[in-house]
């Protein structure tokens, strides 16, 4: 059996606001193997944004264990979150986050930027991850002149191209009509066939009834798993 | 990162606010300009000064009596012809040697008058300074050992007098006393606030002889060589304290004189540049103001960045390098116009000023420390933001 890709053990996120405790995750274990294809689904508030950027790496738990890549998050300097952020995680966002004066392929380029990878390397590898998500004719466009649906599909060759071992998705579709949302999809689980873990966050009973495992959030606890 | 790509990055960032990049570097661009532009002025008055001073003639030697200290009171000279033998035979060669006794005199030709400085010298000034004649002949030996009353006029006297007749052979009167012209000098113009051209040459015993006194009140000494001077200088004070032990004598050279006046002036500049100085710290602060705002503007960026992998140190150097552009290449346009000022000021005025490379490299080391020292908070505080407070702030 392989090392599990996330292993979050009682994981809890306790925000400060001006002074005031806001216990945002209270406790939550769950473990991500790779391959693996997961739905993370709750009401509006629930925890789930909070427990994806921990899963990520973009955040610390402030209590329980978490380990990326069998690494505990809690032990690693900023500069090795940094690393692991770029080489074991890809992350695809709701309102898809492209660099507005850049292009289709250097945005999908710019996770390599802090691998020390030169340009032209990039741009080689940028072009084949956008053939491979249908984009190999918008590769000199920028986002402004891009549909939402090729956008997020940018934004999915961007998290892409490290070749990262999980996926994770927040809410990829929110921002897409329900055909462009259901072709964004059918990319991820083509990836997913591939042997990429899949993490996604949705509101759609529809979208999460197709992963392999649904989980259920209610304030900030896991409150069913299906 | 590379650093390359950093580069690249900070170059667009500043393409994309072009008109607010430009204002930005204002600030830097005047200040290094005016440094450049008044460290010119400054260095080129101080070599004009020097071509002055080294015009005298060369490898000279002052001696007065008294000593050369600041509060000191002029002492009244006990120097007589007398002595000018002894130190020719310390020399050794009389064309070396020159004396001087001044006083300023009334100058008369037909109904013109003008006042002059008379100068009561030997027939070896022409040897040991640098004076050319325009006209005529200058003083001769016989001239001097017989007190002959000639005189030889400055350019500006010569006009005054006999404004475009030729003065050779005609009668002037000094201080009452006639005297005939015999030559005249080539226009000098000023030399340290001095009017050169309103001085009039005539024998020093015909001075000593107007003036009722046997004193003179200066020798110059031209030295053979630069090494000689010093061995010369003590010789000649011994020899002088010999013969006047209640009097001292001081001897200066001209390289003692050039060096006073190189350091006043290198005071003086200095405190030109730390002026213009500040403007460039103005500089500066605009620049924090502007990398503080675009730190702000990009926060999502800066989230998008650390969520795809990069360091706080990758954002912290694409920020700082962003500012030490702005600041340098608002440093070569502010050298590129304070060069080009200075040398409209030495065409088009009687200023000079002379470029350096040291003050260039010192504006755009400047500029580049600005640069560094004013993009450090903005950029520490763009690569210490929390990720995912950045993705979320619209
Ligand atoms: N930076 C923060 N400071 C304080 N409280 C926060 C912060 N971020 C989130 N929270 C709180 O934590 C809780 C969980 O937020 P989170 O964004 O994880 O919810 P969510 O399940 O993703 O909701 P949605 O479905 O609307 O995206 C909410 O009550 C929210 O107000
Ligand atoms: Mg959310």
């Amino acid at each position: 059996m392989n090392t599990p890709a996330i292993v979050a053990e009682d994981v809890s996120r306790t925000y400060q606001l001006d002074g005031l405790s806001v216990p945002a995750l209270r406790g939550v274990s769950l473990t991500v193997e790779p391959g693996d294809y997961v739905a993370i689904v709750g009401t509006s508030g629930s925890g789930k944004s909070t427990l994806m950027h921990l899963l990520g790496g973009l955040d610390r738990p402030t209590g329980g264990t978490l380990l990326i890549g069998g690494r505990d998050v809690a032990r690693l300097t900023p500069n090795e979150l940094a690393e692991l952020r770029n080489t074991t995680i890809g992350f695809v966002f709701q309102s898809f986050h492209l660099l507005a004066r850049t292009t289709a392929q250097d945005n999908v380029g710019l996770p390599l930027v802090y691998r020390g990878i030169g340009r032209r390397e990039r741009r080689e590898r940028a072009a084949a991850m956008l053939d491979r998500v249908g984009l190999a004719h918008r590769i000199t466009h920028r986002p402004n002149q891009m549909s939402g649906g090729e956008q997020q599909r940018v934004a999915i060759a961007r998290a892409l191209v490290t070749g990262p071992s999980v996926l994770l998705a927040d809410e990829p579709t929110g921002n897409l009509d329900s055909a462009t949302g259901q072709s964004v999809l059918a990319l991820l689980e083509s990836l997913n066939d591939d042997g990429v873990a899949v993490v996604l966050v949705t509101h759609d009973r529809e979208v999460a009834a197709r992963a392999r495992r649904q989980i259920v959030m209610r304030d900030g606890l896991i409150s069913a798993t299906r | 990162m590379r650093l390359a790509e950093a580069w690249r990055v900070a170059l667009d960032a500043l393409r994309a606010n072009r008109l607010r990049s430009l204002l930005t570097m204002l600030g830097v661009v005047i200040g290094v300009a005016a440094v450049v532009a008044l460290v010119a002025i400054g260095t080129g008055t101080k070599e004009q000064i020097e071509r002055q001073v080294e015009g005298l003639g060369s490898n000279l030697l002052l001696v007065v009596p008294g000593r050369i200290e600041a509060g000191s009171a002029p002492t009244s000279s006990p120097l007589t012809l007398d002595d000018i033998d002894a130190i020719n035979r310390v020399v050794g060669d009389r064309t070396r040697v020159a004396v001087t006794i001044a006083s300023g005199e009334t100058v008369r030709a037909g109904s013109r008058t003008g006042f002059s400085s008379m100068q009561g010298v030997l027939e070896t000034t022409p040897t040991v300074f640098v004076r050319r004649l325009d006209r005529g002949s200058y003083l001769t030996r016989t001239d001097v050992s017989t007190g002959r009353r000639v005189a030889v006029l400055g350019a500006g006297t010569a006009r005054d007098l006999f404004a475009d007749r030729d003065p050779i052979g005609r009668q002037i009167t000094i201080g009452g006393v006639r005297f005939r012209v015999i030559g005249v000098f080539e226009p000098l113009g000023q030399s340290l606030g001095v009017d050169r051209d309103s001085e009039v040459h005539v024998p020093v015993t015909a001075a000593q002889r107007l003036l009722g006194t046997e004193r003179i009140d200066g020798i110059a000494i031209r030295a053979p060589d630069r090494e000689r001077i010093g061995e010369l200088s003590d010789a000649v004070v011994a020899a002088l304290a010999e013969r006047h032990p209640d009097t001292d004598f001081s001897a200066v050279t001209q390289e003692q004189i050039l060096g006073v006046l190189g350091d006043i002036l290198g005071v003086l500049t200095g405190v030109l540049a730390a002026i213009a100085g500040i403007s460039l710290l103005v500089g500066g602060v605009g620049v924090s103001n502007i990398m503080l705002v675009s730190v702000r503007e990009r926060t999502k960026e800066i989230g998008l960045r650390k969520a795809v992998g990069a360091r706080p140190r990758d954002i912290g150097v694409q920020f700082l390098l962003e500012a030490v552009l702005l600041t340098t290449t608002g440093g070569v346009l502010g050298m590129l116009l304070g060069g080009s000022a200075a040398l409209l000021v030495d065409r088009l005025s009687p200023v000079p000023a002379a470029l350096t490379w040291w003050s260039m490299a010192l504006a755009f080391g400047v500029s580049a420390a600005v640069g560094i020292v004013f993009g450090v908070v903005p950029a520490q505080r763009a690569g210490r933001l929390d990720p995912v407070v950045a993705l979320r702030t619209e």
